[in-house]
């Protein structure tokens, strides 16, 4: 049997090197198939993985309520509506539900930060501490302001990279420095590690964070005190999340006296719900690629199967003698299906090799990321397999049920 | 003792649209073991349908044909090839070789369906080649052969599996008169070694090298008799 298999094999190499253009344009399909697949998913993967860094990036398990109502297409209502959620808003949640580690809230605005001749519009962030931990910021030096710096509405500013880039000469340590927000004096007490773009694609590392009740008091002159733009919260286990959810809502409810029917005048969202956006969105493009692989996978299968109802026409006088030395109809069938397999199969390993390449100049090219798993290889190397096996049954078929006198006869 | 064949009653009938083709009409034989039986009759007598289904490719419409006492009517298609592959080598007019294939291979085919392995099928493949005397061909394409070394691969694939029945439908009805008595002269060899052999030919010098004549007519046995042992002939 090794040897029947084996044999098979060299003289279907030989049979297909013996019409290397019409094997080679049968495999095209496959090649193309496999190869898009292969590129596109690696592509995809890369992309997924920049996304998801990204979302780690907020912080683990954190929920954002912000104020203001959702409408019906789900975006939120303006911010500059009425003040609906405040400080004590978000103390409140924090004794209220013992499932949240813990609360912070936040408020931001652009403004003008200048350090001596040098000056950057960047955006301001009045931060609880607890903020900070929610968020999962760290320091590359000096560190965070502490619950005692709020309580005093110390002067005492937290930059990102982005704005430490901009704002001080390269080598020259902002920790210590003093630098004017809105004509306020500030101390630099720490710069943020960087964290890259967010996955909507804004600069996450261009920001200040001052504490809470120095940005109200002395920076943004806000008309009503403890109105804040967001309440962060986050929980210590992911499955909590959704539980945490509908405890806030009740509670948030509650404190602004809305009724059975009364919509809330806030919107939360998790970290999940943001993920969930992403995932539709690679969702869309694999639906999209799985598309794309079907078709051209359909169209190299059917090529195969045409040229192999060809070459069993072709040779119905050979299948005729292979009969009457005594082959039986699985040997006839196993030699078409053999033949099939090794074109899909061959054409599979170009198409990988193809789209293997196409991935890595993606990158160089673009500057895409992409991830090339070996799942994706093995999984494009057995589609192209299953795709020989599949298309050459037919024709395997046909061959094996020839009445050997008839094929033997054949013109 | 059984007959190595035994055809009993047999009929062919073809069936090419409203027309109703008789190939054979009740057709009865015996063959010995070790029979040298050559077969004649005009054209379209039913002579190559009787080799067809004395060689197991095809069945029958009526009547029993009995293989070593195996009821063959009644064998499924691998079945057949089964045996095919175990008793039976054919040779015919057109010699048959699978193209863009060495000598050596083609008269291993046979092999190749045994599940013997690669080094035994080379082996016997190479012995047989060198019965029909092509020791030094065995890597040439059969486009690269003559006529007569066409048929002498085409007799190395019918022996090498050693069988106990040769069918020749017209072996020599392609080739020259030199080629066809070295043709001959194998059969004739092998038939000495104990292998039936049963060839149908228009050619009476061909049939002179059987011991046994049999006459076809319309699809039924019209004559059947022993002939003289034709003298000994000389080297191959
Ligand atoms: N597959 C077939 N379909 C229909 N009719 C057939 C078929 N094979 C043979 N015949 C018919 O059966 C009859 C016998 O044919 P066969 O081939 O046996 O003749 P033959 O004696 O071998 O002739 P020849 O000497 O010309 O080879 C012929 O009339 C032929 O037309
Ligand atoms: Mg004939």
């Amino acid at each position: 049997m090794a040897a029947f298999v084996w044999l098979t094999v060299i003289t279907a190499l030989r049979i297909l090197g013996r019409n290397r253009l019409r094997a080679g344009l049968t495999m095209l399909g496959i090649v193309i198939g496999v190869a898009a697949v292969i590129a596109m998913v690696s592509i995809g993967e890369g992309a997924k993985r920049a996304v998801q860094k990204q979302i780690a990036t907020m912080g683990t398990n954190v929920i954002i309520i912000w104020p203001g109502a959702t409408t019906v297409s789900g975006v939120r209502g303006s911010q500059g509506g009425a003040v609906t959620l405040t400080v004590s808003d978000a103390l409140d949640l924090k004794k209220k539900i013992p499932l949240l580690s813990d609360t912070g809230w936040a408020k931001r605005d652009v403004m003008q930060i200048v350090n001596g001749n040098r000056n950057w519009n960047g955006t301001i962030n009045g931060v609880s501490p607890s903020y900070l931990t929610i968020r999962d910021w760290s320091f590359s030096s000096g560190g965070p302001f502490t619950q005692a710096d709020l309580d005093s509405a110390a002067r005492v500013a937290l930059i990102g990279q982005t704005v430490a880039e901009n704002l001080f000469e390269p080598g020259e340590e902002p920790v210590g420095a003093i630098i004017r927000i809105k004509n306020v004096p500030f101390r630099v007490i720490g710069v943020l590690s960087p964290k890259g773009q967010s996955a909507q694609g804004s600069d996450q590392d261009d920001v200040i964070f001052i504490p809470f009740t120095t940005a109200e008091r002395k920076v943004f002159g806000t008309p009503f005190l403890g109105s804040v733009g967001a309440v962060f919260a986050s929980t210590d286990r992911t499955d909590d999340l959704p539980e945490a959810v509908e405890q806030i809502r009740e509670v948030i409810r509650a404190r602004h006296r809305l009724q059975g029917e009364q919509a809330d005048d806030f919107t939360i969202r998790t970290q999940v719900d943001i993920g969930k956006v992403q995932e539709g969105t690679s969702q869309t493009l694999t639906m999209m690629l799985f598309a794309i692989a079907s078709v051209s996978l359909l169209v190299g299968g059917i090529g195969i199967m045409n040229i192999l109802l060809v070459s069993v026409t072709e040779r119905t006088r050979e299948i005729g003698v292979r009969m009457a030395v005594g082959a039986k109809r699985r040997h006839i069938v196993m030699q078409f299906l053999i033949e099939a397999v090794t074109l899909s199969v061959f054409g599979g390993a170009l198409g990988i090799i193809l789209g293997v390449m196409g991935a890595k100049l993606t990158t160089v090219i673009a500057g895409w990321p992409t991830i090339i798993s070996s799942n994706v290889i093995i999984i494009a190397f057995f589609f192209s397999l299953v795709v020989g096996l599949f298309f050459g049954l037919y024709p395997a078929n046909k061959a094996a049920r020839l009445n050997p006198i008839d094929a033997l006869r054949y013109e | 003792m059984t007959s190595l064949i035994e055809c009993q009653d047999i009929w062919k009938i073809y069936r090419v649209g409203d027309v109703e083709v008789q190939a054979l009409r009740g057709l009865s034989l015996t063959i010995e073991q070790g029979e040298f039986v050559a077969i004649m009759g005009s054209s379209g007598s039913g002579k190559s349908t009787l080799m067809n289904i004395l060689g197991c490719l095809d069945q029958p419409t009526k009547g029993r044909y009995q293989l070593n006492g195996i009821e063959v009517g009644q064998l499924r298609p691998d079945q057949l090839a089964e045996i095919r592959n175990q008793r039976i080598g054919f040779v015919f007019q057109s010699f048959n070789l699978i193209p863009r294939t060495s000598a050596l291979e083609n008269a291993q085919l046979p092999l190749f369906y045994r599940g013997l392995s690669l080094k035994e099928q080379r082996a016997q493949a190479a012995e047989a080649i060198r019965r029909v005397g092509l020791t030094g061909w065995e890597h040439h394409f059969p486009t690269q052969l003559s006529g007569g070394q066409q048929q002498r691969v085409a007799i190395a694939r019918a022996l090498v599996t050693s069988p106990s029945l040769l069918l020749a439908d017209e072996p020599t009805g392609n080739l020259d008169t030199q080629s066809s008595q070295e043709i001959m002269a194998i059969l004739e060899g092998l038939n000495r070694e104990g292998i039936t052999v049963i060839l149908v030919t228009h050619e009476v010098d061909v049939a002179a090298y059987a011991s046994r004549e049999i006459i076809i007519k319309d699809g039924q046995v019209l004559s059947d008799r022993a002939t003289e042992p034709r003298p000994q002939s000389v080297g191959v």
